[in-house]
């Protein structure tokens, strides 16, 4: 054997076991891909799991006209009742062995801030049981609904309710008062201050009068400018000149166009803040881009055969455009715009810049109403302190992601079904 | 009538000039059996009807949007007394949205007001009144004469498809321009506010000075909010966190497009890429959520087994999580560009007996490295200018350290904080997060440019 074949052999070795270095090094890139996916997943679903219940109790209450301060006969007067003293009553009569101012204030606390109204919805409903002792289901307030699905003992942190009130709980879990129910509530509700009457269906509204904003707007203009830039542009600098724009805006942070927005639309134009509509048309700039590229690929791969064909046959270059190249090119177009769409579907840092951040409680009626959005109500939710919050965001996270993924295996499907090779 | 319902009427007359530039066609030919003696369609000439009905209607009733405000407001000021006039503009400004707010209210408010500021209502709900109906006669004008000009024209040899078909390119042409328009709407409003915000505070003092805290004193004699606005800190802190997520990204992302180009059994990759694509497409908000809730608490407890202090909105949690974040834009990259490397080159390797490795090291990667580098480029640009994650999971103060585990604030997240909530627009506060935003904008541009230079150098190696 030579000197160098010598070599070789030796050295083979060491180059095989640094081939399967690089390789595990590759499947532990995936491996820790896979991880991340698994780990983000499992952890939103587990915190969200407790926000899809809501514990209730039973109280009885005592419909008395003189407690209420309404005449019995006069049912008109009914929701104007005052059911903070019935309630309290009904609730310290469930509870004699409190006394004392303190300890009455804290049990009153255990139970949610919105009881009071649901005990008049219950009597506005069945004016009947006016005078009457009936049982009534409220929500228990949201400290003590994280306390009885969490699994913790008093005295950790974040934890607010004492030795007292868990015995008061206790008691009560005891004696089956305590129901855990299904939180339809969730998804019927606007936003709140209180975790247990806290709900995504204003925000929900709000996406979706700000998606159709930007569908109706985004759709007709990027197709429209993609169709011009591929069809019928010239070959000149000025094309050029859009061309690159739309690739810079492609890639311009998304905060940047929200600057673009409030200081542009809100104060230039004199739009009003927080609505729908301003949101929409700044995420019509935002996804523009990418419906314009994602357009422009689709109407690149039809074949010019087709072009040629329609005009041997004596049609015009626009109605080449209209009646032939965009009806093959639309299952793309339509991909494009679904995947434009779940992009500004999860954009929150615009719309934080056009004030879309603000509190609202009412479900918006229309596009110029103040409104939130799906991603902006998570942030709030998540700068929220109370324990609750974190589930609640969580669910409205896995509602997000519900959205999400339907959009993009719609897109997918489109792809896979109508995807041609010519 | 509000602008919106004028646009469903003008949408509407547009539908019924289409219908009625078609009959207006076929009476010009001489009735039903004799359209093919005109040049174009009945369709085509319904078409154009339509257009000249609604184009210029609309058009209008945008220059007219734009210019309400404005025009409305120096009506008002010019029917109200000479002292309102003199007035400098803040104070005008106060004393205009007083009036606004009276011109809504109730009659009970109304008794309570200063006169002046409820004649000064009255007079500004009856401009607006008669800007809605001068506003409402006039495109429905419009609408009608355009229509009786185009319907004058109609003939047998009028060319209704070649008229409509001008018309539709220049649509086309004005949607493509808008693409143009937002960049120069981007670059004029951080300009304009930049250079308002430099005329208070010196550019170089925001570029180089070493102190952060925009908080302005309200009254004179305030202590502790002198308002200094170094920004060094803030872009001290972007760096930081976007050089812990490029430690994350690109080794991940880089590995994975190798393992997945090169190593992977089909099988894999049909559950790898599915994968790359959640990771892609989960919003930045619940990275954010997941960064600040689960991450940091995670990172400040093995800290403090390790005997670290770690501040609870470490810089490191922000940027682990905008590394995954990263890590599907990286890899994608990456793998366009070792599958745009002709396969000759890497045969050629292999049938020298090299091993898969040493090829991907010697002969691939160096053959993408214009490419990769490009990608990271764009990566250290989405990085710098992510927004959520960073605001949730990185803190507020402006720390100048280059240690992971302290908390950092970004140039992003300082725009977030300056312009959410209320407050008067033009103090230099709110100003400073444009003048940031012109920062974050120039650098961002700056990366792509940058990075498409060496992707085109590239490509022009190869092709």
């Amino acid at each position: 054997m030579s000197d160098s074949t010598q070599k070789v052999i030796n050295s083979l070795k060491k180059r095989h076991r640094k081939e399967k270095v690089f390789r595990a090094a590759g499947a532990t890139a995936i491996g820790f891909g896979f991880l991340l996916v698994f780990l983000l997943i499992t952890d939103i679903i587990t915190k969200a799991t407790p926000a899809f219940k809501q514990n209730w109790i039973a109280i009885e209450v005592d419909f008395q006209p003189d407690l209420l301060g309404i005449d019995g006969l006069d049912l008109t007067r009914l929701p104007k009742g005052d059911y903070r003293t019935v309630l309290r009553s009904a609730i310290f009569e469930m509870m004699p062995e409190v006394s004392g101012r303190r300890d009455k204030r804290s049990l009153f606390g255990l139970i949610s801030s919105s009881a009071e109204f649901e005990i008049r919805n219950h009597l506005v409903a069945n004016p009947a049981d006016l005078g009457k002792k009936v049982t009534v289901w409220v929500k228990v307030d949201d400290d003590v609904d994280s306390y009885l699905k969490d699994d913790v003992v008093v005295g950790e942190p974040g934890i607010r309710i004492s030795e007292k009130q868990a015995t008061w709980i206790k008691k009560w879990v005891d004696s089956e008062l305590i129901e855990s129910r299904w939180n339809s509530e969730f998804f019927s509700l606007g936003d709140s201050r209180e975790p247990e009457s806290a709900g995504v269906k204003g925000a929900l509204t709000g996406t979706f009068y700000t998606m159709l904003v930007t569908l109706v707007l985004s759709f007709p203009l990027g197709v429209a400018a993609a169709l011009y830039l591929e069809e019928f542009a010239p070959k000149n600098r000025w094309t050029d000149f859009i061309e690159v724009n739309i690739n810079n805006l492609a890639a311009v942070p998304s905060i940047v166009f929200g600057l673009l927005g409030l200081a542009v639309i809100i104060n230039i134009f004199g739009l009003p803040r927080s609505t729908p509509l301003v949101g929409g048309i700044v995420l019509t700039l935002m996804t523009l881009p990418t419906i314009i590229i994602a357009s422009r690929a689709s109407i690149k791969a039809v074949p010019p055969s087709i072009r040629e064909a329609a005009m041997g046959l004596g049609a015009s270059r626009m109605q080449v455009a209209f009646s032939h190249v965009l009806p093959l090119a639309m299952p793309g177009i339509i991909t494009g715009t679904i995947i434009g769409m779940a992009q500004a579907l999860g954009e929150t840092a615009p719309l934080l810049m056009i004030g879309m951040v603000a509190f609202i409680v009412d479900v918006p009626g229309g596009i110029t109403d103040p409104a939130t959005v799906m991603p902006v109500q998570i942030y709030l939710w998540a700068d929220s302190p109370e324990r609750a919050f974190v589930a609640k965001t969580s669910a409205a996270i896995l509602v997000l992601l519900g959205f999400l993924l339907i959009m993009n295996s719609f897109a997918a499907f489109m792809r896979k079904k109508f995807e041609k090779r010519w | 009538m509000t602008s919106s319902t004028l646009i469903f009427v003008v949408l509407f007359l547009a539908l019924f000039s289409y219908w009625y530039g078609i009959q207006r066609s076929i009476k010009v030919a001489g009735g039903a059996t004799q359209v093919k003696k005109l040049v174009s369609l009945p369709r085509q000439f319904g078409l154009l009807t339509a257009m000249w009905c609604g184009l210029p209607a609309l058009i209008f009733l945008l220059v007219w949007t734009f210019f309400e405000s404005t025009v409305i407001e120096a009506l008002l000021v010019q029917s109200l007394s000479v002292e309102v006039q003199q007035l400098d503009q803040s104070a005008l400004g106060l004393y205009l949205n007083d009036v606004r707010l009276l011109s809504d209210s109730s009659a009970e408010v109304l008794q309570k007001a200063d006169p002046d500021k409820v004649f000064a209502a009255e007079k500004l709900l009856e401009i607006n009144r008669d800007a809605a109906w001068l506003k409402s006669g006039l495109v429905l004008i419009l609408c009608l004469s355009c229509v009786a000009f185009i319907i004058s024209r109609f003939a047998v040899d009028f060319r209704a498809r070649v008229y409509l078909e001008k018309i539709i390119m220049r649509v086309l042409l004005a949607c493509s321009i808008i693409a143009i328009l937002t960049t120069v709407g981007i670059v004029m409003s951080v300009l304009f506010e930049s250079i308002q915000f430099f005329s208070s505070v010196p550019p170089w003092e925001f570029l180089f000075g070493l102190e952060w805290s925009p908080q302005m004193a309200l009254r004179a004699d305030q202590v502790g909010s002198s308002g200094a606005f170094g920004a060094v800190p803030l872009f001290a802190g972007t760096i930081l966190i976007t050089i812990i997520a490029m430690c994350m990204a690109v080794p991940v992302g880089l590995m994975t497009a190798i393992y997945l180009s090169q190593y992977a059994s089909e099988r894999l990759r049909s559950y790898a890429k599915p994968m790359l694509e959640v990771l892609a497409g989960i919003p930045t908000v619940v990275y954010g959520f997941f960064a600040a809730l689960t991450v940091a608490p995670f990172i400040r407890d093995t800290g403090e087994a390790l005997g670290l202090s770690v501040a609870s909105e470490s810089a490191l949690a922000a940027g682990l999580v905008m590394g995954v974040m990263i890590i599907p834009f990286v890899s994608s990259l990456s793998d366009d560009a070792i599958n745009a490397v002709p396969t000759a080159l890497k045969e050629g390797s292999l049938g020298m007996g090299a091993t898969q490795s040493e090829t991907i090291k010697q002969v691939l990667l160096p053959a993408a490295l214009p490419g990769i580098v490009g990608a990271f480029l764009l990566a250290v640009s989405r990085a710098v200018g992510e927004t959520m994650i960073v605001v949730m999971a990185a803190g507020m103060a402006a720390n100048l350290t280059a240690n992971p585990l302290d908390s950092v604030t970004t140039v992003t997240v300082q725009i977030v904080k300056l312009l959410t909530g209320d407050q008067e627009f033009n103090t230099p506060k709110t100003l400073a997060a444009f003048a940031l935003g012109l920062m974050l904008f120039v650098t961002t541009l700056a990366l792509n440019v940058a990075a498409l230079k060496v992707v085109r150098k590239y490509r022009e190696q190869y092709d």
